[in-house]
């Protein structure tokens, strides 16, 4: 589901702590990358789950491959 | 090696071995738990790290929030203590090839890269962070903390209006009964509003001629 994603982008975040830490230290970029990464990651994740709800109430299933069907 | 370096080790085999077991196993609320592990990991790596501000946004945002919201749709959608089905051999196969060059690629830039240690020594504060945040100079970050408020607001309605019971079952088909339903929420709810969709009518008229027709 989309926690593989959760890992990737935290996996992300902390490259981009440590390279901020160990190589530039005099700024503050990587932290704000950081920041905005996780805010984005909750609103997706957010979105995600309304869909997956929906989806689940009109097919009774979350399975992505069995929601072949389209509306029109 | 260092008592450091030891801690470190310790926690980043945690947090891959954790991740490791919540990608592989087949149950799925297993797999919420060994990610809340990781993700409580990675806050502990960023408490190491020295950067408590990100760690405490980690455990808000991600522990707090994300997992328990992964755990709530879990148990509203299905029964978690059933397997997943097994892979595919030949999915299996593409996800490991892409791992391996992923990882060969990766490794390789970090081989060729040479990497020059810094000396000064890195120095955050919440309230630097905070003036950064919302300064419009050169090294300001106002455009996106003002462009990531927008998605969280849209995220937030477009969640809404997703999740919101729908007034016609989403697949088409509508039952006889469910529209017999629909109108009748329809007309215990629009029926007390009438006089005063009326009235912000008459207040959007300014003309008095129309006022007076009305009344």
């Amino acid at each position: 589901m989309l926690m593989a994603i959760e890992l990737i982008l935290n996996s992300v975040n902390i490259n981009f702590v440590v390279f901020n830490k160990y190589l530039y230290p005099e700024k503050l970029d990587g932290i704000f990358f950081v920041i905005f990464i996780i805010t984005i990651a909750a609103a997706e994740a957010a979105v995600a789950i309304a869909i997956i709800i929906n989806l689940y109430r009109s097919h009774r299933s979350i399975d992505v491959e069995k929601a072949s069907e389209m509306k029109y | 090696m260092t008592a450091s370096a030891i801690i470190f080790y310790i926690i980043s085999a945690f947090i891959l071995g954790t991740g490791v077991f919540a990608m592989t196993t087949r149950k799925i609320f297993r797999s919420a738990i060994w990610l809340l592990f990781s993700l409580i990991g990675i806050a502990a790596l960023y408490f190491w790290l020295q950067v408590e501000f990100i760690a405490a946004v980690q455990i808000v945002v991600y522990v707090g929030g994300i997992v328990v919201l992964i755990i709530f749709s879990i148990f509203l959608t299905q029964q978690s203590g059933r397997e997943m089905p097994k892979q595919s051999v030949k999915r299996t196969l593409a996800s490991a090839l892409a791992v391996l060059f992923g990882f060969v690629l990766t490794f390789l830039q970090i081989w060729k890269y040479n990497f020059q240690p810094t000396t000064k020594t890195f120095d955050w504060t919440v309230a630097k962070i905070g003036s950064r945040m919302l300064s419009t100079t050169e090294n300001g970050y106002a455009l996106p903390f003002e462009v990531v408020s927008m998605l969280l607001l849209a995220a937030m309605i477009g969640c809404i209006v997703i999740a919101m019971r729908p007034s016609a079952p989403t697949n088409g088909k509508v039952k006889e009964k469910d529209l017999e339903e629909i109108k009748e929420d329809t007309r215990t709810i629009v029926t007390p509003f009438n006089e005063k969709s009326e009235i912000s009518e008459i207040q959007q008229i300014p003309s008095r001629g129309d006022v007076e027709e009305a009344l």
